[in-house]
């Protein structure tokens, strides 16, 4: 089974008053069959962390290692990442104009596996996955997340991660943005993906809501850079009762 | 900051067009044409309609002199075209309105006329090939359809030298014309061009201007309505590399009344000094009542050093009128879409030629002859295929 081990990881932006330090030494290990989620406040470094695991341009490790199965992951370019079993659920998806989701799925899906998806078996894929989240097999023609609103492109991540089946999924913030009932849909395809056994997931939310349908092993509270506290469930449950203001006030002493 | 980051910040404040070139007070319908060289001076760089184009290079082209050498011209199609050649001012659906296009004219002799019966409906496209063969040289199409026809005719215009062009092109009422222009020639080449056309009473005109290679390419387009009903679809594309300049200006006169016109030009810009300047003119006469207009130009700049200049302008003298309305943006490939392809798996240079096949998809939908957009899509493969390289072996020099 596969394990994503994040050892020590430091990360750090440009800005205009010089490199800003987001994360600060974040340790983690995510093994296939686990579902953790990292819950924490806003600006704490919870996207920042998947978007430099993903390998996001923008995002410079300054420090720390991540690897997929020994693997070094920080040595390859975002495609390989991919390749190599990372999936990321991206809080905002881009749209692509003039790329039709069908061809976008099936380029995707051809990268992945090395080799075309059988064509008879991939249409049939395709509108299942599409119909499973709830989406009609028609957004197969249109163009990559151009003018979706907020939950089909959230739904559209989600028929991604089903198709392109990786080893390890990161989902940043999925569940933003979302109504009960896309959140109902989008927690199911997750528990599709995560029922398979083997399969890792790393859920990163603001909210506790989510939690209600997908069930983690293991909590993580993310506090200014790094993991302040680790737990079960019951850590989940606190955090809806409490809210992150003990975290916040160790933090800011 | 690059030229081409300049350009993109460009629409979000107050901006001139450029030093030494104030915008005139004339109005697009003043702008004189003539059929007499003389009535045009030796352009300088600095008048109005020459200020984005290298007129340096172009010198050959405005001496008022016979050409070197005839392009050849080959043409062919099917049952019932008719082709022949006819006095120069045969037609004058076009007045040049420039130094070149005036040479041209005077200098070009005969036309070459392609002529489609009435009521003919051709189901094979009509090619005419115009080569230059190295030197400088004139040329002077005509495409006549007749009323009530349907046809496609492709004017591909290769070769090596300097080529200055008219195209006068008539479509009859109620008859629906397509015209490819396509341009690519070698590397080193000059090509200026203009194209007048008169569309009839309801009849439907297709434009199409594909510039794919040449130093520099000059394309003027104007359309007319010869009667209430027309309508004009004008479509442009273009991918300027490395010291190409690919130049487009377009001039739409609405005077008669309830016709239509739809401008949309796309470009790409690969390489240093790749060049390309949109100039999409719109007049709605007070005549012109109920006239719908829409332009659009859009520039995605692949690599530094690249530089798109892109300028709208509708003037309208009537307010009865259905609609009319412009738009451009030039922008930088968006690394954001980069990286989502990506993360999908898809390997950095097969993301790029999906951003950019993406980029061209709706325009060259609406070409409508597949050849042409075969070749297009072959074409832009290439192109891509070498700014990757280049952009390839700069990292290495970096990393050297």
């Amino acid at each position: 089974m596969a394990t994503l081990e994040i050892r020590d990881l430091h990360v750090s932006v440009d800005t205009e008053n010089g490199p800003k330090e987001i994360l600060r030494g974040v340790d983690l290990t995510i093994a296939g069959g686990q579902t953790h989620a990292i819950m924490g406040p806003n600006g704490s470094g919870k996207s920042t962390l998947a978007y430099s695991i993903a390998g996001h341009p923008k995002y410079n490790i300054t420090s720390g290692t991540v690897t997929l199965d020994g693997e070094d992951v920080l040595d390859m370019a975002v495609d390989e990442r991919a390749r190599a079993g990372l999936f990321l659920a991206m809080q905002y998806p881009v749209e692509v104009p003039g790329v039709s989701v069908a061809n976008f799925l099936r380029t995707a899906k051809t990268a992945i596996d090395g080799e075309a998806p059988k064509l008879r078996t991939w249409v049939k894929d395709v509108n299942k996955a599409l119909s499973d989240l709830d989406m009609d097999p028609t957004f197969g023609q249109r163009n990559v997340n151009e003018g979706f609103s907020g939950g089909e492109k959230k739904r559209h991540e989600i028929v991604q991660l089903e198709l392109l089946n990786p080893k390890i999924a990161i989902l940043d913030e999925t569940d933003s943005g979302l109504d009960i009932d896309a959140l109902k849909i989008v927690s199911e395809g997750v528990n599709r993906f995560a029922g398979q056994g083997d399969k890792g997931v790393l859920l990163i939310t603001h909210y506790t809501r989510i939690l209600r349908y997908i069930k983690p092993d293991f909590v993580h509270v993310f506090v200014d850079g790094r993991v302040a506290e680790e737990g079960g469930p019951e850590l989940a449950e606190e955090l809806e009762a409490n809210g992150y203001e003990r975290f916040l006030k160790a933090g800011a002493k | 900051m690059s030229a081409a980051e300049t350009l993109v910040a460009t629409g979000n404040r107050a901006h001139s067009h450029g030093p030494g070139s104030p915008v005139p007070l004339q109005a697009r319908s003043e702008r004189p044409t003539s059929y007499d060289v003389a009535d045009f001076a030796v352009p300088n760089g600095r008048e109005e309609e020459w200020r984005f184009t290298p007129v340096k290079q172009l010198k050959a082209l405005f001496d008022d002199a016979a050409g070197t050498e005839t392009p050849k011209i080959d043409a062919s199609g099917p049952e019932g075209v008719v082709f022949e050649t006819v006095a120069a001012d045969s037609l004058k659906v076009g007045k040049p309105q420039d130094r070149s296009a005036a040479v041209a004219w005077n200098h070009a002799g005969e036309a070459f006329a392609v002529r489609i019966p009435v009521e003919a409906e051709l189901t094979e496209a009509v090619h005419v090939n115009v080569a230059s063969l190295g030197a400088r040289g004139f040329s002077h199409l005509i495409v006549e359809a007749g009323r009530h026809s349907r046809a496609i005719v492709i004017i591909d215009h290769t070769g090596a030298g300097e080529l200055s062009s008219n195209v006068e092109v008539v479509v009859g009422d109620a008859a629906e014309l397509r015209v490819v222009s396509i341009q690519q020639g070698d590397h080193e080449s000059i090509h200026l061009g203009q194209h007048d056309a008169l569309v009839g009473r309801d009849a439907k005109l297709h434009h199409v201007v594909v510039t794919l290679g040449g130093k520099v390419v000059r394309i003027g387009t104007n359309v007319r309505y010869a009667g209430p009903g027309g309508d004009a679809e004008l479509l442009g594309v273009y991918f300027a590399e490395g010291g190409q300049h690919h130049e487009n200006r377009l001039f739409v006169d609405h005077e008669a009344t309830n016709c239509k016109s739809n401008v949309l030009y796309k470009g790409a810009l690969a390489g240093d000094k790749a060049r390309s300047v949109w100039i999409g003119d719109v007049l709605i006469r007070a005549a012109a009542e109920g006239t719908n207009t829409f332009e659009l130009n859009r520039n995605l700049v692949l690599t530094d050093g690249a530089r798109a200049d892109s300028v709208p302008n509708l003037e309208i003298e009537t307010g009865e009128i259905e609609g009319a309305g412009h738009a451009s943006a030039t922008g930088r490939f968006d690394d954001e879409q980069l990286f989502y392809l990506q993360a999908r798996g898809i390997p950095e240079d097969a993301a790029r030629r999906l951003v950019v096949s993406g980029f061209f998809n709706d325009i060259i939908g609406k070409i409508g002859v597949p050849e042409v957009t075969e070749h297009l899509h072959d074409v832009i493969e290439e192109k891509l295929a070498r700014a990757a390289e280049l952009s390839a072996s700069a990292k290495a020099v970096v990393g050297q």
